[in-house]
């Protein structure tokens, strides 16, 4: 084995090398997409190879699981116990409340939960919140990755800072220049509010920061000195747009440290989605990038809870989306470029970071290969170029943003991973945090009234009632709460402790079958604060 | 639904009470009520039409009043009493709580005879379950109190629980208690009854009619105000039920009336395919938070939840009357106990779920008596849910308390002065009823405290004891420290010490009680009240001399230990008064003595005199420093020898304690220890005590509780006011002649009935019983209440008990009565008669032996006698 494999070893964390390939490696296989349509497609992002699933798990076993989709079928001896189940939703919970000044919070976002539930092993799905320092406003964002959490992973890391430097003013960035210049200490740009699990590479923080620091010179050298005036929709655009650039160049360019050549790589042939909110007092704009969704709670005069959607999802559902592949590309394309509603036939999401499968040229992508490590070099995988690859690039890493203005009766946001979306309706999303916040369940008081009940029809009914209620004081955390009912939801929308335990209990090879990453952050705003914003004007 | 139910029932009754009534027509003749003009003047006016009101009303013009109007701001009987679910049970906590509702219970019996009217009175009998072998204890401790009484009553085997309720699932069970005379009964046709019967008597009874507030005059009440007028009186009663707090409060000088309503809840079903007899026995399944009893075939079924819901915290709220709903979700607790008590019932089918607000006090004990602020305002509220089982015998003693000036038993546990204006917040009371109302149905283990409502009176060195391990208990809204947690011991253990056995900190209180005896301790004693008596000139002695009877005519600087009695001789109160100079007082009562006492000494003031009273309990932290090397610390601390020859017992000094100048030291304990109280202006008091506990270090101090102060008065045979001594006991029946000066030149109150007492002997003694074979660590602990047999026959009951780590032996204290074998009445108690008997204490149905003492043993006391024989002064008012 040659010895970068080893230097990488160590960092890939509960995982054997089997499954680093396997992540990273996908191919095409029309035989799977169109023998299960009832399995929604959506389940998988990209099409297993079915070799590696034979070589997994006997192909029986296979049909059986993705095509029953059956409870019964899994094995029986994986139940948890509600303290397990508990521990396992609760492993990624995450919490921030913003500080009071002088017991008022001035701030339009109250705070923020989020968490996350992993169904591939690692989990693709990462989640990014910060505190912009020195422009105001806060950043949350949840990113989707597929083939590998490398792409992912270093969007969460860099996104934010690409955000931020371009909303910064021409002075505040010719200060930065100058500090690093000098080797003063830099004016702190954002402050993270990160779990425990949430980690930076600390390797390629270096080469992360060049490629910023690069950026903002371009800044500098760009400012004309007249506009003073960011736009906050532009600034995230030009971010989201360059960062993906810069991911494609480090991987071009290489990095004469092995690992780091390494990693770079891996980051640019996988691939991300993400759905970033930036709140500024009533000023919400939502970038999306992908098949992430970001909606928002807004409680009606009479208490009831309507959704209101914050971003387009990019993807074969979207007219928009097919129209504009079709423009972008050759008339004789048409048929090719969108197949079994996958870009190419292969991906799901037609907006994505990475992904340099479908940006590069065929030449490019060979040379890159060529003159890469030898892990890429030796696998089949890295020789496999999209079919109707003509007029690349296919895919492009440009955000829709929406702007909202925030009105009091906009109470929470939810951004979530497509692995909320596919199992619950936006309305019910909306309806659970609703009242989940409000720390009611609506529930109607029962009466007997003039009808016949027996006191052991009424028991079975309140028996039933407490169950519900109990599910909402367990948790403490608002995406807690809603992944309980993303997984654990029985047909008739109450937590079902057997299913959810079931769920939970699926050994890791199998959980991707049955559910996809969840990864769910839910902004709370200050009524209070957004009316007086509203008042003052 | 269930009232509907409840007229159709009453209008198929023809009753001739009814036509000579004018106010309980039916709504037709209702306009005819109006019409008719409130009178101008009465003698007493009662507010309340409900069972309360007229059980007062009733008694009132037994008793001979005449002169009598009873009104009520909607119909008679409409409120609580109307929903309550007519259980009558004599199986309570308290004796006196016993006694009222067996007088009840027989009240109800004849009433139907009495009035003609049909109160649907059926003796069903009711059987209390136990599920653990605690509640069994509990029961059987009711069962030996009830047996003393009269009142049939025993403990039965599951099995013949079954036998006596075929409903039943027993299999869970340990025991029960099957009391056969308790009833059943409707309590708005009693209060109708009692209300029939009160107007035959002359009573005016005035539905629709509200009272708006109370005239008072000098402290006296005048007259009542309604929305139909006014009317003179010189009597008022309280008896509007949860309305009672915001009643008093309208008054331009409130009266303080602390109670608080909750939501309670009772299912009622249709009949069972076979009907429920009507003498099915109700049951009460206390750990299943229930009860049950038959109604109509059916079952009515409610209990007490552990989450209450109070109501009407901010007074009468249309809101919230209209809200009061079935609330399903609320009762699924109490509706799965039920099915599993009786699986059977799964079918029946549910009528109604009935929701009716509840009234609460604070100490779980309704609230009876005269107010101290003004005279003439009488109130009988707040009756925890026991409205019916009270409501006859309650209604009597607050009559005969109004018209003979005191009730025929010692009602002070019930009485509206045990609060005062502290207890009267309406977040206090929130707060407290949250945990009464569970508690009704929870566990009564010894020693138990409240656990809301705290920390509201606190002494300064609070934090400090807090943070050298106190356990707290509370009495009167202050803090008092039970022991002191040594660092090492297991906190966890220690916080679940409800036990009727030896409880865990049994160890702690000895080692505490052996510093009080061989070294030095020191107690925070800040709770007591404390007044002082000023005058010009000679006014001060000349009516504590009337007042109480010892002789306070005693040089400066000396302490007497004195009752203030009442007119039959029983202690109204038992205080220390030290003689600060000629003409001012200090006098020192119990803690729960602070609005009694108060409201005794300004009414038998002279109301102009130059006398000035004044209540100084907070000004002074009270510091107990007791054991034989206390006189080491002080003296080191004041450079002052303070040995008995300059300092005698009884002795109280203004001197300089550390730097603090203006100490009281007081050479008396409360325990007969040896040692002195300190009396410290509150600024001082953290100088001082950290002075102490540093000069004491060297002398072994410590802190200690109370709970080592009572067993160390328990064994000197120290009787407390408010548990062993009442308003019913005089000085002559607990061994206290010695302090009282028959002869000390002028008249005192009470001295007529003592010196006829003094002449025909007591029928009552107080004696100390030392428990021979009772093991301390098997045995069941004796509490308070425990029945004593003298040979074999019941005599009287335990009213405190106390380990004595010196006897190592328990001791309990009681009085012994002399019951005539043949007719039962009470004799004449000799000492002979004491000394001559072979004693038995029943602890829940266990007899130990016991031997019976009239004096301490002073032999097994080794420290010096002073002053006095021994130094007698008790109060602790537990």
């Amino acid at each position: 084995m040659p010895a970068p494999t080893q230097l990488f070893f160590p960092l890939i964390r509960n995982c054997e090398l089997s499954r680093i390939y396997s992540t990273v490696c996908y191919c095409h296989h029309k035989h799977i997409c169109c023998l299960s349509p009832h399995v929604p497609q959506s389940r998988l992002r990209y099409t297993p190879h079915p070799a590696y699933a034979t070589f997994c798990r006997p192909k029986e076993n296979w049909w059986q699981y993705t095509q029953g989709r059956r409870y019964a079928s899994t094995p029986q001896k994986f139940y948890l116990t509600p303290p397990q189940v508990n521990s396992i939703l609760k492993a990624n919970e995450y919490s921030f409340k913003v500080p009071e000044f002088d017991g008022k919070n001035v701030s339009s976002v109250l705070g923020f939960d989020s968490n996350q539930l992993p169904a591939n092993a690692p989990i693709e799905d990462r989640r990014s919140a910060a505190t912009c320092l020195q422009t105001r406003g806060m950043l949350l964002g949840v990113f989707d990755g597929h083939a590998g959490c490398a792409c992912s992973q270093a969007v969460s890391e860099r996104l934010f800072y690409y955000i931020a430097v371009s909303l910064l003013p021409h002075e505040t960035l010719l200060e930065i220049e100058n500090a690093v210049e000098s080797g003063r200490a830099l004016l702190p740009i954002l402050q993270w509010h990160k779990h425990p699990n949430d980690y930076f590479s600390k390797e390629a923080s270096k080469l992360y920061f060049n490629s910023l620091r690069t950026y903002w010179q371009e800044l500098i050298d760009l400012n004309t000195g007249e506009s003073t005036d960011i736009d906050v929709k532009e600034a995230l655009i030009n971010a989201f747009k360059r960062l993906d650039n810069d991911i494609s160049l480090e991987a071009q360019v290489g990095d004469p440290n092995s690992f780091l050549n390494y990693l770079v790589l891996r980051v640019a042939f996988s691939g991300a989605t993400a759905c970033v909110a930036h709140v500024d007092g009533v000023d919400l704009h939502v970038a999306n990038t992908g098949d992430s969704r970001a909606m928002l709670g807004v409680q009606e005069e009479d208490g009831s809870w309507s959704a209101v959607t914050l971003s387009n999802d990019h993807n074969a559902q979207n007219q928009r989306e097919l129209e504009r592949l079709k423009l972008e590309h050759p008339k004789n394309e048409a048929k090719s470029v969108v197949k079994q509603d996958r870009l190419l036939g292969l991906l799901m999401p037609f907006r994505a970071f990475g992904d340099v499968k479908f940006k590069w040229s065929i030449d490019l992508q060979k040379r890159v290969i060529e003159s890469g490590p030898d892990q890429l070099n030796d696998n089949e995988y890295t020789k496999f170029i999209p079919p109707n690859y003509y007029t690349p690039p296919y895919l492009t890493a440009e955000p829709e943003v929406t702007y909202h203005r925030l009105r009091p009766q906009d109470k929470f946001l939810v951004l979530a991973t497509d692995g909320l979306w596919e199992t619950m309706h936006r309305q019910d999303v909306v309806r659970i945090v609703g009242e989940y916040l409000t720390g009611m369940h609506h529930q109607q008081p029962i009466a007997v009234g003039g009808y016949k009940v027996t006191l052991g029809q009424m028991h079975g009914l309140l028996t039933e009632r407490r169950a519900k209620m109990s599910s909402v004081f367990e948790d403490q955390n608002a995406a807690t709460h809603l992944i309980r009912h993303a997984v654990g939801n029985n047909e008739f929308g109450a937590v079902d402790h057997e299913r959810l335990s079931k769920m939970l209990s699926l050994p890791e090879e199998l959980a991707r079958m049955y559910r996809d990453d969840i990864t769910i952050i839910v902004v709370q705003f200050n009524s209070h604060v957004v009316g007086a914003y509203q008042n003052q004007e | 639904m269930f009232y509907r139910l409840l007229s159709i029932v009453r209008q198929q009754r023809v009753s001739p009470g009814w036509q000579n009534w004018p106010s309980a027509r039916s709504s037709t003749s209702a306009a005819e009520a109006h019409s008719i003009a409130l009178p101008a003047q009465a003698q007493v006016v009662i507010c309340g039409g409900g069972i309360m009101g007229t059980s007062v009303a009733y008694h009132l013009s037994k008793l001979g009043w005449k002169d009598i109007v009873l009104l009520e701001q909607g119909r008679l009987a409409a409120g609580s009493t109307r929903f309550c679910a007519g259980i009558l049970s004599t199986a309570r906590h308290l004796t006196i709580e016993q006694k009222m509702a067996d007088y009840s219970n027989k009240l109800c019996h004849q009433l139907e005879q009495e009035t003609g009217i049909q109160t649907g009175y059926v003796r069903t009998g009711s059987i209390s379950l136990a599920q653990t072998q605690d509640r069994l204890i509990s029961l059987k401790r009711i069962n030996s109190r009830l047996n003393v009484m009269g009142i049939p009553s025993e403990i039965i085997s599951p099995k013949k629980v079954a036998e006596l309720h075929p409903l039943l699932n027993v299999h869970d069970l340990v025991g029960a208690m099957h009391v056969p005379e308790d009833a059943v009964v409707s309590s708005a046709d009693v209060a109708l009854a009692l209300a029939s019967a009160a107007s035959q008597n002359g009573v005016q009874i005035y539905d629709r009619t509200t009272v708006l507030h109370v005239i008072v005059k000098k402290d006296q009440v005048t007259g009542v105000e309604t929305d139909k007028g006014q009317i003179d009186c010189q009597y008022f009663v309280n008896c509007a039920g949860q309305w009672a707090y915001e009643l008093g409060l309208s008054n331009e000088e409130p009266v303080s009336i602390p109670l608080h309503a909750c939501e309670h809840f009772y299912l009622l079903t249709r009949p069972l395919e076979t009907p429920l007899q009507s003498n099915t026995p109700t049951i009460v399944d206390a750990d299943g938070r229930i009860y049950i009893r038959n109604w109509q075939g059916g079952i009515l079924s409610g209990g007490f939840e552990k989450n209450p819901k109070p109501i009407f915290t901010e007074g009468k709220n249309q809101l919230e009357i209209q809200n009061l709903q079935e609330d399903w979700d609320h009762f699924e607790p109490l509706l799965s106990s039920l099915l599993r008590r009786m699986p059977q019932l799964e079918a029946l089918e549910i009528m109604k779920l009935v929701n009716c607000p509840e009234t609460f006090t604070p100490d779980m004990r309704c609230i009876m008596g005269e107010s101290p602020t003004v005279q003439g305002y009488f109130v009988l509220a707040g009756m925890n849910s026991a409205g019916l089982s009270f409501s006859g015998g309650a209604g009597k003693y607050l009559a005969e308390w109004m018209v003979y000036g005191y009730p025929s038993e010692n009602v002070w546990e019930l009485d509206l002065k045990r609060f005062g204006a502290l207890q009267s917040s309406r977040t206090f009371l929130r707060h407290r009823v949250m945990e009464v109302m569970p508690l009704l149905y929870d566990l009564k283990v010894p020693r138990w405290d409240f656990q809301t409502g705290r920390q509201l009176r606190t002494s300064p060195l609070y934090d400090r004891l807090d943070a050298q391990g106190a356990r707290w208990m509370e009495k009167h809204g202050f803090e008092r420290p039970k022991y002191f947690v040594p660092p090492d011991k297991d906190l966890l253990a220690l916080e679940q010490s409800k036990t009727f056995y030896k409880p865990d900190w049994f160890d702690i209180v000895e080692s505490e009680v052996k510093c009080c005896k061989e070294a030095v301790c020191v107690i925070d004693m800040s709770s007591f009240t404390k007044f002082e008596i000023t005058s010009t000139g000679d006014q001060a002695l000349e009516i504590l001399q009337y007042l109480f009877s010892n002789d306070l005519d005693v040089p400066v600087g000396h302490i007497v230990h004195t009752g203030m009695l009442n007119e039959s001789g029983g202690y109204e109160n038992d205080c220390s008064i030290a003689r600060i100079n000629k003409r001012s007082f200090f006098m020192i009562s119990p803690t729960d003595q602070q609005v009694h006492c108060w409201s005794w000494l300004k009414k038998h003031m002279p109301k102009d005199s130059n006398l000035l009273l004044e209540d100084v309990s907070w000004k002074y932290t009270a510091l107990n420093l007791i054991g034989p090397r206390a006189v080491d610390v002080l003296s080191e601390l004041s450079y002052a020898p303070m040995t008995p020859d300059h300092f005698p017992s009884l002795f109280c000094k203004e001197m300089s304690v550390g730097y603090a100048n203006g100490i009281r030291v007081m050479s008396m304990t409360h325990t007969g220890e040896p040692g002195f109280m300190l009396y410290i202006p509150i600024e001082y008091a953290l100088h001082v005590y950290n002075e102490v506990m540093n000069v004491g270090q060297k002398y072994g101090i410590r802190n200690a509780g109370y709970y080592a102060l009572r067993s160390l008065r328990i064994e000197k045979f120290f009787a407390f006011w408010g548990q062993d001594l009442n308003t019913c006991t005089t000085p002559l029946e607990c061994g206290r002649e010695f302090r009282v000066k028959l002869e000390k030149g002028m008249d005192f109150i009470g001295r007529d009935a003592l010196l006829q007492q003094k002449q025909n002997g007591v029928y009552k003694r107080f004696t100390m019983f030392i428990l021979d074979d009772h093991d301390t660590d098997l045995d069941l602990w004796p509490w308070w209440g425990e029945p004593i047999y003298r040979n074999g026959r019941y005599v009287g009951k335990t009213t405190s008990s106390a380990y004595s780590f010196t006897l190592e032996r328990h001791v309990c204290l009681g009085f012994v009565h002399n019951f005539s074998e043949d007719t039962g009445e009470e004799q004449v108690v000799t000492a002979d008669f004491i000394n001559r008997g072979e004693y038995e204490i029943d602890i829940a149905g266990h007899r130990f032996q016991a031997k019976a003492k009239l004096y301490p043993f002073s032999s097994l006391f080794t420290h010096k006698r002073r002053k006095d024989d021994v130094e007698l002064s008790d109060f602790h008012g537990k």
